[in-house]
C-alpha cells in the first residue's frame, strides 16, 4: 500500500518536526465542542428544557420580523435592558476562541516547520488506524500534510479565530450561546478534517461533517421557521452534490482501486479518457452543491439566515470553498480531462454572471454579500478550471479574508441597527439597506474597513482581490491562447472560443461587481440616515471584541495579495510566492494543461489585461457612484416595488420559482398522489397492513370457533388429522 | 412354537381386547377400573411370552400396581365410585361417528400393514436372554444414559406438580 | 406372534381411542388414554424383538411419562373436582378461544 510506504519511509523532512502534531490540529477544536457542548447541555439541564427565560428570549427573537441579529432579548416589561447571558458564557468565551488561537498557532509552526524544509516535493502522511479493510479496499484513517492542505489550515484556523473572537460580541446575549460555539467548533473539526483527510472517504467525512454543522448553524435559531427551511434547503441540496461524490468515489474505486490521493497521483495515467471525465463531472457536481455553483446554488443566499458570524466563517470564507479546494486536489483527474476541467470553467463564470447580476438589485446587507460570495466562487473554478490551480486557490485565500471581513462588518452594521431598533421597540428590517444609510457617522470603524474590502473584491490596485482576480483572468486569457482546453471542442464550440467568451464574461462581472458593491457601500454608510428619528441615537460601534477582528481581516484584505505578486511587478516584494508554495502540488497538472511549457504572455499582452481590470473596476465604481443617489432611497416600509427586469433581477430570477414548479412541485405532488395516496396510504396501509390484519383476524374468528375449550373436540380434531394423514398414506 | 403356546397367545389377547371393551362400555369408574387392570394383565402375560420378562414384571408392579391403585384411589376419594345420575356417555350420534371413525382407523392401519409389513433390520435378540433384567439395563444405563437422568428430574417435577396442584387452598 | 401381537396392538389402541370419543368422565378418558399407552408399549414389545432391545428400554420411558401423568392429571381432576363438585367434560371449557 502506497500510503504505508510513504509513512514507513521515515525520512519524510517533516517527520520529526513539529507536523508530527498536525493531528492536534482538528482534535483541539473537536475538545471545544466536546467541552462547549458538555456545557450547553449542562445549562439544559440545570434550567430544564421549558426553563421561562430561555422559552421568552426565543420566542421574541423569533417573533421578530428578521430575527437574524442575535442579540437576544430581555424582557421587554422590564425598565432597563439588562442583558441576559448565559449561564457559562464567561467560560465558553474563553473556551471557544482559545481552541482555535491554540490550533492557528500550532498551524503556524507547522508552516514554519514546512518553510525551513528545501526540497517539499512530496506530501506528508500519517496513518492513525485502518478505517475500512474489505477485500482488496483499505481505507486509513490519515492525515496528509502537504502545501495546499497547509494554505488551506491556515486560512480555517487564521479566519475562524477571528470569526470566534467576534462571535462573543456578536452573540454575547443569546440564550444558546454554548451551543453556537460547540457548532462552530465542530465546523472548524470537520473542515480541517476535510482539508487534511489523506483520501477521498476522510475527506468526506469532513466534507459530510460540514454539511452537518452549517444546516445546524443556518437553523440555529429555528424557533422561526423561515430559518429551519434554510437550513433544510441547503442539507437537501447539498445531497445531490454530495450523490456526485460518492459516485465518482466508486468510479475511482472500480477502476483503479485506490481512493488515497497518493495512490490516486501515481496510478490517474491508466484511466480512460471516459472515465477520466466522468470522475471529474461527478466530482464537481460535489463541487455544485458544496460551492453553490449553477445548478446548485440556491441554498446559499437562503443559508444567510443563520448568524452573521456563521455567514462569514462557513458561508463565505472556509466551507464553500471546499469545492474548489477539491478540484484543485484533484488537479491530477482534471489535468486529464480538458472536457470537464472546461466544464468547470464554463459553469464558474455563468455562476459569477449570474450571481453578480442578481447582486444588483438585493436591498437586504448580507444577501447581495451572499450573492456576491455565489460570483467570487465562481470566478474561483473559472480559476480552477481552467487548469490556473494557483491562482484558484489565490483568490480563495484573499476572498476569506476580504469577505469574511464584509460580513463581519455586515455583522457589526446589523448588530448597531438591531441594538437601535430594539431599544425602541421598532419592528422594521435590521438588515435591509433601505433603513440604513449614512452608517459612516455612527460606525466609522466599520465603514472604513468595509471599504477596504469593498476595493479589495472590485479589483482596484494593490488590494488583495486586485491580484487574485487578475491572475484569474490573465490565466483564462494565456490558456485561450496555448492549452489543452483551447484545443479541444465543448458540445462543439471550440476551446478557445469558449476560453475568451469566459474572459468576457470574467471582465464583464468584474464591472458588476464593482457596481453592486458600492452600491452596497453607498446604501448602507453614505447619504442621509434613514433609520429613523429615535433610534438614531442608539446607533454605535460595536465593542473591541468584534472591531478588532476587523480591523486584522481589514489589513490582511489589503496586503493579501503580496502572497502571490506577478512576475511584472517583482518591485512590490518577491513574486510568485504562493505559486512556488504550491508547485510540488499544483505544478504538474498545470502544466499538463498548459501542454508542458509553464504559460507565457508577452509584458505587454500583461499590462493590457491588467489596465482592462483595472479600466473595468474603476469605471463600476464611479458608474455606482454616479448613477446611484443614496438620498433619494426611501425606507423599506415605503418602498415601491420594482419594475421591469430590475423586478426580475429583484427576484433572482425568478431560479427558485422555476425550480419550485419544475422540481419541488412535481415531486411533492407526485409523493402525495402516487407515494402517499397509492402507495402508501392505500397500498401498503389498506392493502397490505390492515389487509392482512382483516386476513388474520377472519382466519382468527374461525380458530376461535373451534377453540371451544372442550376436550372432546380436540380430541376429535387429533383423530380426524390421523385419520386424514393415515389415509394420504394409504392412498399413496 | 408349541401349540400350548400358541393357544395361550391368542386367549390372552382376546382376554385384552375382551376386557378393554368391558372397561370401555362401563358406567362405573370402578368397575371401569378394575377392567382396565385385567387388560393390563394380559398385556403382562403377553409381555412375559414375547420374551419381555422384565417388561412383564414392571407392567404388574408399576401400571397395574400403582398407577391404577392411584387412579382407584382417586376415584374414592372424589366419591365417584358409583354411576353418576347423568350419562356419563356422549350422545347416540356421537357414539355412531365415533365407531366409523374406529372402524376407518382400524381399516386404514389394516391396509398400511399389507403394504409395508415390518422388516427386521437387526439380527433378531436371543430369545432366551432377551428380557432379562442385564440385557434391558445396558442400553438403558449406557446409550440413554441422559434421557435416563432426564426422566428422574421429569418425575420431581411431575411430584412438585402434582402436590401444589391437588394442594387445598387456604385461602 | 409379531404380526398378532400388532394387530391386539391397533385393537387395543383404537379401544382407547374409541373411549376417549365417547365418554365424558375424565377419569375414565385418562384411562382410556393409558390404554392408548399400553397399546403401544405392546407393539413397542413385540417390534423389539425384530428391531432390537431398544423398543423394551423405550417402554420403561413410556411407563415413566405415564406415571408422571397420571399424578399431574389426577392433581388437576381434583382441582376440578373441587371447582365443579363433578368430573364432568362439558363443565371444563375455561380455554374457549
Amino acid at each position: 500500500m502506497l500510503l504505508q510506504e510513504v509513512a514507513a519511509a521515515g525520512a519524510h523532512p517533516l517527520s520529526g518536526t513539529v507536523a508530527t502534531w498536525m493531528w492536534l490540529l482538528p482534535l483541539l477544536p473537536l475538545a471545544g465542542f466536546v467541552l462547549n457542548g458538555a456545557l450547553a447541555l449542562a445549562a439544559t439541564y440545570r434550567r430544564g428544557p421549558s426553563d421561562p427565560t430561555v422559552h421568552a428570549d426565543h420566542t421574541h427573537g423569533a417573533g421578530h420580523d428578521t430575527g437574524h441579529a442575535g442579540t437576544a432579548h430581555p424582557d421587554h416589561d422590564t425598565a432597563h435592558h439588562a442583558p441576559t447571558r448565559h449561564r457559562y458564557a464567561g467560560l465558553v468565551s474563553i473556551i471557544g476562541p482559545a481552541v482555535l488561537f491554540a490550533a492557528f498557532g500550532l498551524a503556524l509552526s507547522i508552516f514554519g516547520a514546512m518553510t525551513r524544509v528545501d526540497h517539499l516535493e512530496q506530501p506528508f502522511v500519517q496513518r492513525y488506524f485502518t478505517w475500512m479493510a474489505t477485500g482488496d479496499l483499505r481505507i486509513d484513517a490519515a492525515f496528509q500534510l502537504d502545501q495546499l492542505s497547509m494554505i488551506m489550515v491556515l486560512v480555517i484556523t487564521g479566519v475562524g479565530a477571528l470569526i470566534h473572537l467576534f462571535s462573543i460580541g456578536y452573540m454575547r446575549d443569546d440564550p444558546g450561546y454554548p451551543r453556537f460555539f460547540a457548532y462552530l467548533n465542530l465546523f472548524v473539526f470537520f473542515m480541517l478534517v476535510l482539508v487534511l483527510g489523506a483520501s477521498y472517504p476522510v475527506m468526506f467525512i469532513g466534507w459530510e461533517g460540514v454539511g452537518l454543522c452549517s444546516y445546524l448553524l443556518i437553523g440555529f435559531w429555528f424557533s422561526d421557521t423561515a430559518n429551519a427551511d434554510a437550513g433544510k434547503k441547503a442539507f437537501i441540496v447539498n445531497r445531490i452534490g454530495d450523490f456526485g461524490f460518492l459516485i465518482a468515489m466508486f468510479l475511482l474505486y472500480a477502476h483503479i482501486a485506490s481512493l488515497d490521493f497518493v495512490g490516486i497521483s501515481q496510478r490517474a495515467a491508466d484511466l480512460a479518457p471516459g472515465i477520466v471525465t466522468a470522475i471529474c463531472l461527478f466530482l464537481f457536481l460535489g463541487c455544485a452543491g458544496k460551492s453553490a455553483q449553477i445548478p446548485l446554488y440556491v441554498w446559499l443566499p437562503d443559508a444567510m439566515a443563520g448568524p452573521t458570524p456563521v455567514s462569514a466563517l462557513i458561508h463565505a470564507a472556509t466551507m464553500v470553498t471546499a469545492g474548489v479546494y477539491l478540484v484543485a486536489r484533484s488537479a491530477v483527474l482534471f489535468a486529464l480531462s480538458p472536457v470537464a476541467s472546461l466544464t468547470v470553467a464554463v459553469v464558474g463564470a455563468l455562476t459569477a454572471l449570474l450571481a453578480a447580476t442578481i447582486g444588483l438589485k438585493q436591498w437586504d446587507i448580507k444577501r447581495v454579500l451572499a450573492y456576491s460570495t455565489v460570483s467570487q466562487l465562481g470566478y474561483m473554478f473559472v480559476g480552477v478550471g481552467v487548469g490556473a490551480y494557483t491562482a484558484g486557490i489565490f483568490h480563495l485565500v484573499t476572498h476569506a479574508f476580504f469577505k469574511a471581513l464584509l460580513f463581519l462588518g455586515s455583522g457589526s452594521v446589523i448588530f448597531a441597527m438591531h441594538r437601535a431598533y430594539h431599544a425602541t421597540h421598532s419592528h422594521a428590517d435590521a438588515q435591509d439597506m433601505r433603513n440604513m444609510g449614512g452608517l459612516r457617522r455612527y460606525l466609522p470603524w466599520t465603514f472604513a474597513l468595509m471599504w477596504i474590502a469593498t476595493l479589495a473584491i472590485a479589483g482596484i490596485p494593490l488590494f488583495s482581490g486586485f491580484f487574485s482576480k487578475d491572475e484569474i483572468l490573465a490565466g483564462v486569457f494565456a490558456r485561450a491562447g496555448h492549452s489543452t482546453l483551447a484545443d479541444v471542442s465543448w458540445f462543439g464550440i471550440p476551446g478557445n472560443v469558449l476560453l475568451y467568451a469566459i474572459y468576457g464574461i470574467g471582465l464583464f462581472t468584474a464591472l458588476l461587481t464593482a457596481i453592486y458593491m458600492t452600491r452596497m457601500m453607498l446604501y448602507t454608510f453614505h447619504g442621509p440616515n434613514r433609520t429613523g428619528e429615535t433610534e438614531r441615537s442608539h446607533l454605535a460601534e460595536a465593542p473591541w471584541v468584534m472591531t478588532l477582528p476587523l480591523v486584522v481581516l481589514g489589513v490582511l484584505s489589503a496586503i493579501g495579495g503580496w502572497l502571490n505578486i506577478p512576475e511584472l511587478m517583482r518591485f512590490l516584494g518577491p513574486p510568485q510566492w504562493l505559486h512556488h508554495w504550491l508547485d510540488p502540488v499544483v505544478g504538474a497538472p498545470a502544466l499538463a494543461v498548459t501542454g508542458g511549457a509553464p504559460v507565457h504572455l508577452t509584458h505587454q499582452t500583461e499590462y493590457m489585461l491588467i489596465g482592462a481590470a483595472v479600466v473595468i473596476a474603476v469605471a463600476g465604481i464611479l458608474f455606482a457612484v454616479a448613477r446611484l443617489k443614496p438620498a433619494r432611497l426611501v425606507p423599506k416600509a415605503q418602498a415601491v416595488p420594482e419594475r421591469g427586469f430590475a423586478r426580475v433581477l429583484a427576484n433572482k430570477w425568478y431560479v427558485d420559482e422555476l425550480y419550485d414548479r419544475s422540481v419541488v412541485r412535481p415531486l411533492v405532488g407526485g409523493s402525495r398522489r402516487l407515494l402517499w395516496t397509492v402507495t402508501d396510504k392505500w397500498l401498503i396501509d389498506g392493502l397490505l397492513v390492515n389487509g392482512s390484519a382483516r386476513l388474520t383476524g377472519f382466519f382468527g374468528r374461525i380458530g376461535s370457533y373451534w377453540q371451544t375449550g372442550n376436550v372432546s373436540t380436540y380430541a376429535w380434531a387429533i383423530v380426524i388429522g390421523v385419520l386424514v394423514v393415515l389415509g394420504a398414506f394409504t392412498l399413496r | 412354537m408349541g401349540l400350548f403356546y400358541t393357544f395361550n397367545f391368542y386367549l390372552f389377547g382376546v382376554l385384552a381386547i375382551i376386557s378393554a371393551v368391558t372397561f370401555v362400555t362401563r358406567r362405573s369408574p370402578v368397575a371401569a377400573a378394575l377392567w382396565l387392570v385385567n387388560t393390563m394383565f394380559c398385556l403382562a402375560a403377553l409381555y412375559v411370552m414375547m420374551d419381555a420378562q422384565f417388561i412383564g414384571a414392571i407392567q404388574v408392579l408399576v401400571y397395574a400396581g400403582a398407577i391404577m391403585v392411584v387412579f382407584l384411589f382417586v376415584v374414592m376419594l372424589l366419591n365417584l365410585g358409583h354411576a353418576s345420575d347423568v350419562t356419563d356417555v356422549m350422545s347416540g350420534k356421537t357414539r355412531l361417528a365415533a365407531a366409523i371413525a374406529g372402524l376407518l382407523f382400524l381399516a386404514e392401519l389394516f391396509v398400511l400393514w399389507k403394504d409395508d409389513a415390518p422388516v427386521p433390520i437387526a439380527p433378531p435378540v436371543e430369545p432366551a436372554e432377551s428380557g432379562v433384567i442385564a440385557q434391558v439395563a445396558a442400553p438403558l444405563f449406557r446409550d440413554y444414559l441422559l434421557a435416563f437422568e432426564i426422566t428422574s428430574v421429569l418425575l420431581l417435577a411431575a411430584i412438585v406438580g402434582a402436590v401444589v396442584l391437588a394442594k387445598r387452598k387456604t385461602t | 406372534m409379531i404380526q398378532e401381537a400388532l394387530f391386539f396392538s391397533a385393537v387395543l389402541f383404537i379401544i382407547g381411542v374409541v373411549g376417549v370419543l365417547t365418554r365424558r368422565n375424565a377419569i375414565i378418558i385418562f384411562m382410556c388414554v393409558e390404554l392408548m399407552l399400553n397399546a403401544v408399549n405392546l407393539s413397542f414389545v413385540a417390534l423389539s424383538r425384530l428391531y432390537g432391545i431398544a423398543g423394551q428400554v423405550f417402554v420403561i420411558f413410556v411407563m415413566t411419562v405415564a406415571a408422571a401423568e397420571a399424578a399431574v392429571g389426577l392433581a388437576i381432576i381434583i382441582s376440578i373436582f373441587r371447582h365443579h363438585e363433578n368430573v364432568d367434560l362439558r363443565n371444563i371449557n375455561l380455554l374457549r378461544g
